[in-house]
């Protein structure tokens, strides 16, 4: 890496550490296949947000006509990495994995406004690894959220006095639920009827707290399935949002500490309901390889057991004693569950096993709704657009229920859903609704 | 690679692009090197750096461009989404860029004439979701449909897999709305077919964005049929396979795709798509009939029987649309697929009658030994649209120049055997100096003046599609053509 005066000003060329590599950057024909799955493209029609673009740009970074300037990190920080384009590429081009080491660059290379940082540091540093820190914080939030201050806050127009990514955080901050499913850590749930097999649930950080009633509900699904339930405790965040904002090094220790704690257990699989997360424990090995082999080898045989429920539960055959919901459903395909884990028909399969329920496919439900991690909080403004173009396409379908894969497209949906001409609309996870299913059978057909 | 450079100087640059983003808004005009640099290139590898790039959002928009562009004396390149596989898209001498992708709305559809009016910049696949439901589609389906625009498609009078019963873009296009060079709007052809005078819109299809800037398109719409039946027949040799071709036509039946792929292409796409492909096979046809039921079901039955007679080891029909569907996703990536096993490769578009199917397969396979390449072929068979795919290293400079060695050898024998240059892709800054090979001088001027009638100054996509006499009959592929990750300078 060296300064030169490449377009954008500035360093050019990429620093030692992980990088966009010819081997796997080279397998892009530039045929623009990619271009209309694209959301950010779709909005915006500009080649720089395009993933043939933004693989063009990394190029020219490695090519040292381009520096890792403002131009570059904003083009970069734009993508949602949503890995839509992978699954239009036909050309086997690993998207994911690229930008996440065109971000480990800009993390290590590119000084970021002091704010942005200090943010970034506490947020993703030093709260969410550590889970009895967020458990604090959550009870505070959970407080604020019920205490009667929210309401005030956001009425009194308080927030306008905070920067424009704090401000934006505040309604976006999900409800808190009682009781937090950290208190579950530690226990062992039994099979209902006899064992067919032993996971290991992992059950996310922020989701703990902001979806203790899915877990409860994931629990339960798995439990009527024959699984006995092992929650193990000192399990932690993922390191999802930090692999996708290039803190690797971070995500290196968070991932070290899943693999540990669920090495031993003797588990046929280990489950999560976030497919966000699930995309990235089963990409663990790309974060160790460049590691000892030791580490690599453990993320590997870590990965080879994890599933998605939905996945799951499909595999192992549904135990389908459901009562009947008599409902117009629609499906939106979580990005992370579609395009990184490649998963399209489980979700379908196990919705089409419910009596009474009527699936509308969704048009464009390949299409992320906005939500993307964080990415809802870094850029508001693509977000936003991203959910009213889904929410057209939901009313298209005039469904009753939104039914998803990830806590993170719940929080968005939910939200798309409130400000629109139906807000009695409900969202909900697969789970939620195998959940209720069995639930309306075991209370005899009561309807819901 | 060398286009004289051209385009705005650059003491007029400050001043056109205050002007453009006055006209247009500032969200609408690109011209940094930085955001420049992403519109170097298309699905093809040559280049050029345009001076700016706008995006209109309408007609008026395009009509002040333009006007702009001509009192400033600077060249305009119309572009879609940049898929093409020629070069048409490129600023081969600088200029303005005019992006569609912001003009992509489809304005009226009209289901009972069968008809809908879009703007150039709608994704070909986007109007066939847009009307599925109700059972109508767009048929000309380029295997780029899911990301190339309709203004592309109409530019490069573009095909696909089902041209063969279907025809290509332009037996598709009603009528046309085009901003010409001096800003002056025209409208040809209308809503319905046959109307009087010339046939302009004709004309305007597949000339590449050279006579006109198209800024709306009325094509007409068609119903799906009653049933599709899709069929695989895998062959133990090439040669069965392409005398299969030329047997299921002289039949008397008109399958509605035809396609054709060799054993090394298919062991590719099965391993990237898992379409269902045999990989030991030599080749594999991929025939498609449709119409009423019983139609369909009869054709069917023929094709299987001309099939088995020529020797195929094996012939499949897809049980349900997931199954039709998977064995199109093979040849529809195919392409793509063919990008995981080669660090680059070039495709070449050419076209031959479609009885000369087997001696040209002979002769492509002599390339392979002649110049020490790998060759991988897929084929519109029905239509004898050949697109054999030349795999090398653009990293090795050598390697490169013999794949434009083998391309142009192979371009030169489809017109020995009475073919043409270009089946679909076009001619671009790619072959325009192949043309003389296929016309005489005299079709050539004819050519010039219409040119020149449509855009006397060449000042709209200059350098392309008819030859500027620089090199003579050759391929413009720069030497080291390919990814984005090849040297491009
Ligand atoms: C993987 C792959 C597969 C392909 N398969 C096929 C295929 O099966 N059949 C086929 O025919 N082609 C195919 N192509 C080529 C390409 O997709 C088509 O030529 C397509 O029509 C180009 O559309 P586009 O929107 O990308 O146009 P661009 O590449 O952006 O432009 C193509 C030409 O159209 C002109 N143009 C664009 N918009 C306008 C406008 N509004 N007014 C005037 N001129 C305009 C441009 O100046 C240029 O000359 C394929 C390409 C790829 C990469
Ligand atoms: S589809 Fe794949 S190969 Fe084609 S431009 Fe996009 S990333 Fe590159
Ligand atoms: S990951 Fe999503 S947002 Fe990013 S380039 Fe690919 S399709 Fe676009």
């Amino acid at each position: 890496m060296k300064a030169t005066t490449a377009a954008g000003g500035g360093f050019v060329g990429y620093g030692p550490g992980e990088k966009p590599r010819w081997e796997e950057y080279s397998k892009c024909i530039h045929c623009g296949l990619c271009l209309n799955a694209c959301p950010t493209y779709r909005e915006l029609g500009l080649e720089m947000d395009s993933p043939r673009g933004r693989i063009h740009q990394m190029i020219q970074v490695d090519r040292g006509r381009l520096a890792v300037a403002e131009s570059f990190v904003r083009h970069i920080d734009l993508c949602l990495d949503c890995r839509s384009c992978e699954t239009a590429c036909p050309s086997g081009v690993e998207y994911g994995r690229l930008v996440e080491a065109a971000r480990g660059q800009i993390q290590e290379y590119y000084r970021r406004p002091a704010a942005f940082r200090l943010l970034q540091r506490f947020f993703l540093c030093q709260i969410l690894p550590h889970p009895s820190r967020l458990e604090k914080l959550g009870k505070l939030l959970r407080f604020y959220q019920r205490s009667g201050a929210e309401r005030v806050v956001l009425a009194s127009g308080l927030l306008k006095l905070l920067p424009r990514h704090v401000a934006a955080l505040a309604p976006l901050a999900p409800r808190m639920e009682k009781p937090f499913f950290t208190e579950r850590l530690g226990a062992v749930v039994p099979a209902e009827g006899p064992r067919r097999y032993r996971v290991g649930f992992l059950a996310g950080c922020i989701a703990s707290l902001a979806f203790a009633r899915l877990n409860e509900a994931t629990v339960r699904v798995l439990a009527r399935n024959g699984c006995e339930v092992v929650i193990p405790a000192g399990q932690g965040c993922c390191g999802a949002l930090q692999v996708h904002s290039g803190l690797r090094e971070r995500a290196r220790e968070l991932a070290l500490r899943n693999i540990r704690v669920f090495e031993d257990g003797g588990f046929d699989a280990i489950v999560t309901n976030a497919a966000g997360c699930g995309s990235v424990l089963k990409e663990y090995p790309q974060l160790f390889e460049h590691e000892q082999q030791a580490h690599y080898t453990a993320a590997q045989a870590f990965s080879k057991r994890m599933r998605d429920v939905t996945e799951f539960l499909d595999e192992i055959g549904l135990n389908s004693s459901f009562g009947r919901l008599e409902r117009r459903v629609t499906y939106q395909d979580s990005c992370h569950l579609l395009h990184a884990q490649r998963i399209r028909s489980a979700p379908r399969n196990l919705m089409a096993h419910v009596p009474g329920i009527n699936l509308i496919e969704l048009k464009e439900s390949e299409i992320c709704c906005g939500s993307a991690g964080i990415y809802n909080v870094l850029h508001p403004e693509m977000a936003s657009r991203l959910l009213q173009s889904k929410m057209k396409r939901v009313d298209e379908s005039e469904a009753d229920w939104i039914v998803t894969a990830n806590p993170g497209c719940l929080l968005q949906l939910s939200a798309g859903v409130r400000a629109s001409s139906r807000p009695e609309r409900r969202v909900m996870h697969v789970i939620e609704l195998l959940d209720e299913a069995y639930e309306c059978n075991s209370a005899s057909g009561r309807r819901i | 690679m060398s286009v004289e450079p051209g385009g705005i100087l650059p003491s007029q640059k400050a001043r056109v692009v205050d002007s453009l983003q006055r006209l247009l808004g500032r969200d609408h005009v690109l011209y940094q090197p930085e955001d420049l640099m992403l519109y170097e290139y298309d699905g093809l590898s040559t280049h050029g750096t345009p001076d700016a790039v706008v995006f209109p959002l309408s007609t008026e928009d395009v009509v002040e461009i333009v006007r702009l562009a001509a009192r400033e004396r600077i060249p305009i390149v119309a572009r879609g989404a940049g898929t093409g596989l020629s070069g048409g898209a490129v600023a081969a001498v600088g200029g303005i860029v005019v992006g569609f992708s912001r003009m992509n709305k489809i304005l009226a559809i009209d289901l009972e004439n069968q008809r809908a009016r879009v703007q150039p910049g709608v994704v070909n696949a986007d109007l066939s979701l847009a009307v599925a439901a109700e059972g109508y589609y767009y048929a000309p389906d380029p295997s780029s449909q899911k990301a190339c625009t309709l203004g592309g498609n109409v530019a490069e009078n573009s095909g696909g897999p089902h041209t063969l019963a279907y025809g290509v873009t332009t037996n598709h296009v009603l009528g046309l709305e085009v901003v010409l060079p001096d800003a002056s709007v025209v409208h040809t052809g209308g809503s319905c077919w046959d109307r009087p005078g010339y046939d302009l819109t004709g004309l305007m299809v597949g000339s590449e964005g050279t006579l006109g800037i198209v800024t709306e398109i009325t094509v007409r719409l068609c119903r799906k049929p009653e049933m599709v039946q899709t069929l695989l027949a895998v062959f133990d040799s090439v040669a069965d396979a392409t005398r299969t071709v030329a047997a299921i036509t002289a039949r008397g039946i008109t399958p509605s795709a035809l396609e054709m792929m060799d054993g090394f292409t298919l062991r590719a796409v099965e391993e990237a798509t898992h379409a269902g492909y045999p990989m030991d096979s030599a080749a594999v046809l991929l025939i498609e009939v449709e119409g009423i039921e019983e139609a369909a079901t009869e054709d069917a039955a023929q094709i299987e029987a001309v099939c088995g007679e020529n020797l195929a080891r094996e012939v499949r029909r897809a049980r349900t649309s997931a199954e039709r569907e998977l064995l199109w996703r093979g040849r529809k990536n195919a392409f793509g697929a063919l990008g995981r096993i080669s660090p680059s490769y070039y495709v070449q578009d050419g076209v031959i009658p479609r009885t000369r199917l087997p001696e040209m397969m002979e002769f492509i396979a002599s390339m392979e030994s002649k110049y020490g390449l790998r060759i991988g072929n897929i084929f519109h068979a029905g239509d004898g649209n050949l697109h054999p795919l030349l795999m090398y290293d653009s990293r090795n400079p050598e390697q490169s120049r013999r794949v434009v060695q083998a391309a142009g050898e192979i371009i030169t024998r489809c017109v020995e055997l009475g073919g043409s240059i270009t089946g679909e892709h076009g001619v671009g800054l790619e072959k325009n100096e192949l043309m003389p090979v296929l016309f005489s001088e005299n079709d050539l001027a004819m050519m010039r003046t219409i040119k020149s009638v449509f855009n006397p100054d060449g000042m709209l996509n200059p350098g392309k599609v008819l030859p500027t006499g620089k090199m003579c009959g050759e391929l413009r592929v720069s030497a080291g053509a390919g990814g984005p990750g090849d040297e491009r300078r």
